[in-house]
């Protein structure tokens, strides 16, 4: 289909609604929008409510503004949870992934992608590729064992794995811009005496940097929410993810709704306050990456 | 870490060999792939492996196995609650993946019309995406087990005014909408993506021709993104085949073993019940019957797409 590159012009360019048809706003349209976002917006408004009401408020008036403020719900949820802990263990994972993610695929993406024409690397992009279809569900067992014999059963193996398992979508990713690179750019710095490996850190690694956003933005979002793997992978309790805290303390918060809200809050809230300010910028991330 | 420390030597004898070699033959490429490639093998192809070697075996997890041959797959299609478990993840993720794709199709042309405030309410229709399955199901859990039976019981209707997420026959819809609602916000941005490469004067051309807007969308919208729709189709079916989350914080496979999907099944009977070479089996069966889904897909929806080029 469409280059990267053109897309990346496309994303840009088609987001404001002047750009475009320069008739005018179909206002009936625009309220049938607004309603349905409602649907997104009426769950997120009563996690907030709720996180801040006492549970006789909770249990008298479900969906309404609280009459007081309840802070001492985070309170509870902040000491109950460790919540500073499972906070530093969610960031060290996610910016771990994030950042070992984007060095190292684009590493490998580029030098396949460069030789494709080779058996070896063709050989190489069409394993990795055929990995996709491979569900974790599928390799949990055997991989839960296999780290904990490695002594990987902490947040580093954790790291390591989302950076290993992202390697089949990212090269994907990956390849595509990288074929619509110019070869003269590389051809000049290599005139110049350059290495392969200064020619990639000095010439294509900068030239990737919409790829790595598309590609960071996507394993942010998958590390820091994901459930599954902390659940099968690590084994100390003071090395609880974010998610992962949730699910402990089902129990505790069993009948105490207001700070099992309040703890889920604190949970999505990191994130969320990101993505407010960078709304734009992530979600046509996820477009870039979504064209292939 | 190795990938680290191995990248951050490299460098400085790479030059050196660099020179002495033609280009043509360039080791650095190798040495680029070679970590990377060592580390997959290890931590997916490896795994993958073992687990099919265990699948022949009677392993419990732990203590000493033998082989079994095939008798793990033969008694595989003898066990009610690995075929219920089947049963209720292939329906699941049938009607949910029709659910997403319809709905996100259908917001994705609201956003891409002449509306006020476009990029805010595209902005809020992909918050969902960012936030943690489990805490969304959590918060669900609460809203289907406590208001929803509130409406049912204000409207008279009487399935809706108990918990649906406690009856055996509606608690898969629970986790429908609730995975929707998750779902909607990423395919709508692939739809978004695809729109937004149909070209306006085709549009124009069409409503002088004096076309309605469902003729539009039948001729030129789906015809024209319809590769679109085929890469929403199956990357949402392959997703929702893995479904685990959800249920965990929904229903926990209840009520009994009504909502019991594949991966849960595999959790639960290969790190509590003992049975890893027994969930090894299932697992192997589990990857066919995806790859051959995700096959039939690509062969049933790229028939139907159209190539104008």
């Amino acid at each position: 289909m469409s280059t990267p590159t053109q897309t990346t012009a496309e994303v840009t360019a088609g987001t404001p609604a002047k750009v475009r048809r320069r008739t005018s706003i179909n206002i009936p349209l625009t309220l049938l929008v607004a309603v349905l976002s409602l649907t997104v917006l009426i769950p997120l408004y009563f996690t907030i409510v709720t996180a801040l009401k006492s549970s006789d408020q909770l249990s008298s008036n479900g969906m309404a503004l609280p009459t007081s403020i309840h802070l001492e719900n985070f309170a509870k949820a902040w000491t109950l949870t460790n919540f500073p802990n499972a906070l530093l263990i969610s960031g060290i994972v996610t910016v771990g992934a994030v950042i070992l993610t984007i060095l190292t695929n684009s590493l490998v993406a580029y030098a396949i992608a460069r030789n494709m024409h080779r058996p070896f690397f063709k050989a190489l992009y069409y394993f990795f590729i055929a990995a996709l279809f491979v569900p974790f569900p599928i390799i949990m067992l055997p991989v839960t064992k296999q780290m904990s014999i490695l002594g990987l059963d902490n947040p580093v193996g954790l790291f390591l794995l989302y950076t290993v398992y992202g390697l089949s979508f990212n090269i994907f990713v990956y390849t595509a811009f990288i074929k619509s690179i110019p070869a003269e750019l590389e051809e000049a710095a290599i005139m110049d005496g350059a290495s392969v490996w200064t020619t990639f850190r000095k010439v294509i690694f900068p030239v990737l940097t919409p790829m790595n956003a598309t590609v960071g933005i996507l394993t942010c979002l998958w590390a820091w929410n994901d459930f599954m793997l902390p659940l099968v992978i690590l084994s100390d309790p003071s090395t609880r993810t974010l998610p992962l805290v949730q699910f402990v303390f089902q129990n505790q918060f069993n009948t105490d709704y207001t700070t099992a809200f309040a703890s889920y809050l604190m949970a999505m809230a990191p994130l969320l306050l990101i993505y407010i300010f960078a709304q734009r910028w992530v979600i046509s991330g996820v477009m870039r990456g979504s064209v292939k | 870490m190795t990938t680290t420390t191995a990248r951050a030597k490299k460098p400085r004898s790479a030059p050196g060999l660099q020179r002495r070699r033609p280009p043509r033959a360039n080791k650095t490429f190798y040495w680029m792939v070679v970590p990377a490639l060592v580390l997959f093998l290890v931590l997916h192809t490896l795994p993958t492996l073992t687990g099919i070697f265990y699948s022949f075996t009677n392993y419990a997890g732990y203590g000493e196995w033998n082989f079994v041959g095939l008798s793990n797959y033969v008694n595989l299609f003898k066990d009610d609650r690995i075929m219920d478990s089947y049963v209720f993840t292939i329906l699941f993720a049938v009607t949910t993946t029709i659910v997403v794709n319809l709905g996100a199709l259908f917001i994705a042309i609201l956003l891409n019309s002449k509306i006020k405030y476009q990029t805010a309410f595209r902005g809020i229709f992909f918050i969902p995406n960012i936030l943690s399955v489990l805490i969304v199901a959590y918060v669900f859990n609460y809203l289907l087990s406590n208001n929803l039976p509130l409406i049912g019981q204000a409207l008279g209707i009487e399935w809706l005014s108990t918990s649906i997420l406690t009856n055996p026959d509606l608690a898969w819809l629970g986790i429908v909408g609730v995975t929707a609602w998750q779902s909607i916000a990423f395919s709508v941005i692939i739809y978004l993506a695809g729109l937004q490469t149909v070209p306006g004067e085709l549009y124009e051309a069409a409503s002088l021709d004096g076309a309605s807007p469902w003729r539009q969308f039948a001729s030129i919208t789906f015809p024209l993104i319809s590769g679109y729709f085929t890469i929403n189709m199956v990357l949402a079916l392959k997703g929702l085949l893995q479904v685990f989350d959800q249920i965990v914080a929904l229903t926990n496979g209840g009520p009994g073993t009504s909502t019991e999907s594949v991966a849960m099944v595999i959790y639960r009977g290969g790190f509590q019940g003992g049975e890893f070479g027994y969930q090894m089996a299932n697992s192997v069966v589990y990857l066919v019957v995806i790859v051959a889904l995700a096959l039939l897909q690509l062969r049933v929806l790229s028939r139907k797409e159209v190539d104008f080029s």
